[in-house]
């Protein structure tokens, strides 16, 4: 059929299927550059900065910097008996130069945590290595201490070579590699970290719930009441939404105080005693309650949306076919709110997970959750490679949470409002 | 919600039994907010109702806070409440017009790798603010904009953008694009198409989204708390440190503000939203 004389030309004599190729093409390239401008900023001020979190977080060249001669000369030694002269030697001019710059005691403690007993060892070699003389550093180091015959602390040194490390990560779950490179966890008293991951967890959890079996009963009642009265009730929705998260939380500290209404209310219906009120903040109990409160309308809206779709006649049919209320809802209703469902759990799941300001305010010892860590090690501690270290484990976990909802519904199924 | 005559009575409870669940969970979304009014007008320094206030004695209301709040010696309110509103309406420019541009390609049926690129520009609004907090101050204090006015600003330009991505091409997604081939066809430039057909029909998702970052940006702690030095401090800034260190009835009177607020922000909001869908004719 088609020959060459049968293709439609157009006005310039060019094909019309290339014509329209190009033309497809330019206009890709146009709806490309609309978006290039903030894909770019996205990419260079956040995308990239995410990545550099990672090589924050596995970045270990303290010591290999501190180190370089010893590194070098060790690459030879196999590590099964006492190294050469040469590596004695490297050793000794980079220890030499960590002295004179009075940077050794970092990394006494680093070589500490590797091997224990390294410190005292590292100081006396620094009091004694003046006096060396030149050559035969093996003999001379080999005697201002025993341990140094001893080749375990030399392969403690080894240990120390890669310039990247996974032990914040470790640390995240509260495990560490321990003399023999093999992962065990930390002392009991000591295991912090998990305890924080489940709270997270389970506060998430128990938040979506919440907000979940508060949400479907007024989000049916908005999707089915006349306009006139449901969108009056939308604004009680809608102002707290819109109203600052810090003014939300300021109201729950008045009220949850311990003189606060909540609790006057307790005592006036006699449920508590005037002299024994419950401490309801500072707690896992404020975190719950202000965090639902203030997670509700992210559940309502993507409920109420999809609800509003739904036909008031299904459930009319399915009881004319004999089903009680119950089962008409439970075989009808139900089932076509569960893109909602999925949306606005999927939507405070992730809120709640990563939430800081609300636990850091009420929530007190007991119930901050991972998301403070990671604060406290930024602004105090600064330790800034742990803090990379956990953010990343959190990320990894939303995003994990977020790939099984979109292969269980599907993320096109997400309605905002 | 009256229900029919033959309702059987056990059914009947239970219809009133869910009203009662309704109303106490409204409540519970709203009664939170009304409990700062009056306590802002306390004359006394605590954060419980006094017995005067009980009584509704007018002694024992006083504008006393909120005069501290505009003339008070240390206060440092009118610096942060001109650092929130010159970083809120900066990011929110540059969150309209990067969003938007982007919304615009997009919605476009020739954007190769859709999927893709929308997850990257949404990814702000997903990635919990914490981890933002952290990269966007790692990348700050890099090229040097940490406690500067510009890095806060580009900070929540990052989180500000996904919300008029996602406005904007909704209400691209109703949009007629025959109507722009036209104007093109009548020898219509493209700036001059976008600025008479597209822009007038997409405002109102366009102002919406918008608003969406101007809240954020208002409204936004956790990355200003690791930008922001002494000269940027802002509202949710101040008030974070007054509820951490002394709950003060100055906050409340903040608060208060900043509440009405938040109605006016509601009211504009809805009134774009009708105004939306009636452009985009989906009448109900």
């Amino acid at each position: 059929m088609s020959s060459e004389t049968e293709k439609i030309l157009t006005t310039d004599g060019i094909p019309l299927e290339e014509s329209l190729k190009q033309a497809e093409k330019k206009n890709k390239i146009k709806a490309f550059l609309l978006v290039a401008p903030l894909l770019l900023f996205l990419i260079i001020t956040y995308m990239i900065p995410i990545g550099d979190m990672f090589s924050r977080s596995i970045d270990d060249k303290m010591v290999t910097n501190m180190l370089p001669k010893t590194y070098k000369a060790m690459e030879n030694w196999d590590g099964k008996e006492l190294p050469p002269e040469e590596v004695f030697e490297a050793f000794y001019l980079d220890y030499k130069i960590l002295v004179k710059n009075k940077t050794a005691g970092k990394l006494q403690t680093q070589l500490n945590y590797e091997k224990n007993g390294f410190k005292s060892v590292l100081k006396k070699l620094a009091r004694k290595q003046k006096k060396f003389e030149e050559g035969n550093y093996k003999e001379q180091i080999m005697k201002v201490h025993k341990r140094w015959r001893n080749v375990e602390y030399w392969r403690a040194i080894k240990r120390r070579a890669p310039s990247y490390t996974y032990s914040k990560y470790l640390k995240g779950v509260d495990m560490y590699s321990n003399e023999d490179g093999k992962i065990v966890q930390v002392s009991e008293d000591r295991r912090i970290h998990r305890i924080l991951w489940i709270r997270t967890v389970e506060v998430a959890f128990f938040v979506t719930l919440f907000c979940f079996l508060m949400a479907y009963p007024i989000a049916h009642l908005l999707a089915t009441l006349p306009m006139k009265y449901s969108n009056l009730l939308m604004i009680c929705v809608l102002l707290p939404f819109w109203t600052s998260l810090l003014v939300r939380t300021a109201s729950w500290m008045i009220l949850l105080q311990q003189q606060g209404i909540v609790n006057d209310f307790f005592v006036w219906t006699g449920l508590v005693a005037d002299d024994n009120r419950p401490e309801m903040m500072y707690n896992k109990t404020g975190t719950y309650v202000a965090m639902t409160q203030i997670l509700l309308p992210f559940m309502v809206l993507p409920l109420y949306s999809v609800m509003k779709t739904i036909s008031p006649s299904l459930m009319r049919a399915g009881k004319s076919l004999g089903a009680t209320p119950a089962v008409a809802f439970f075989k009808v209703y139900f089932p076509l709110t569960i893109p909602g469902i999925g949306a606005g759990c999927l939507l405070v799941f992730i809120l709640a997970i990563g939430y800081y300001i609300t636990p850091a305010l009420v929530g007190g010892a007991s119930g901050t959750l991972i998301s403070n860590q990671i604060a406290y090690h930024m602004k105090s501690t600064l330790d800034w490679s742990f803090a990379s270290a956990m953010g990343l484990m959190l990320l990894t976990g939303v995003l994990v949470i977020y790939w099984i909802y979109n292969k269980l519904v599907g993320v096109d199924n997400i309605k905002l409002g | 919600m009256a229900l029919p005559k033959y309702t059987e009575p056990h059914y009947r409870i239970w219809h009133y039994f869910y009203l009662l669940i309704c109303g106490c969970v409204f409540f519970f979304l709203i009664a939170p907010l009304f409990v700062i009014f009056p306590l802002s007008f306390n004359a006394e320094e605590f954060l419980v109702f006094s017995d005067g206030m009980k009584r509704l004695d007018p002694d024992a209301f006083s504008l006393r806070w909120y005069k501290d709040m505009i003339y008070g010696t240390k206060n440092p309110w009118g610096l942060a409440a001109r650092n929130s509103f010159i970083i809120a309406i900066f990011a929110t420019l540059g969150s309209i017009i990067l969003g938007t541009l982007a919304a615009l390609g997009l919605s476009s049926r020739h954007m190769p790798y859709k999927g893709l690129i929308m997850a990257i520009l949404i990814s702000p609004m997903i990635v919990p603010l914490i981890i933002s907090g952290v990269a966007i101050f790692f990348f700050m204090a890099k090229v040097g904009l940490a406690a500067t006015h510009l890095g806060i600003i580009l900070a929540h330009i990052i989180l500000g953008t996904p919300f008029v991505v996602i406005t904007v091409t909704a209400t691209l997604s109703g949009f007629d694009h025959s109507i722009t081939r036209a104007a093109s066809s009548l020898g219509s430039s493209p700036y001059n198409t976008f600025m008479k057909i597209t822009l007038p029909l997409i405002l109102p998702g366009v102002i919406s989204g918008g608003l969406f970052a101007f809240v954020t940006s208002f409204d936004e702690v956790v990355v200003v708390l690791f930008l922001a030095g002494l000269d940027n401090t802002t509202i949710p800034i101040q008030m974070w440190t007054g509820l951490r260190e002394q709950l003060s009835p100055t906050i409340l009177a903040v608060a208060t503000c900043l509440i009405l607020l938040s109605v006016f922000i509601l009211l504009t909001a809805e009134l774009l939203r009708r105004r939306s869908e009636r452009l985009r004719g989906i009448n109900r």
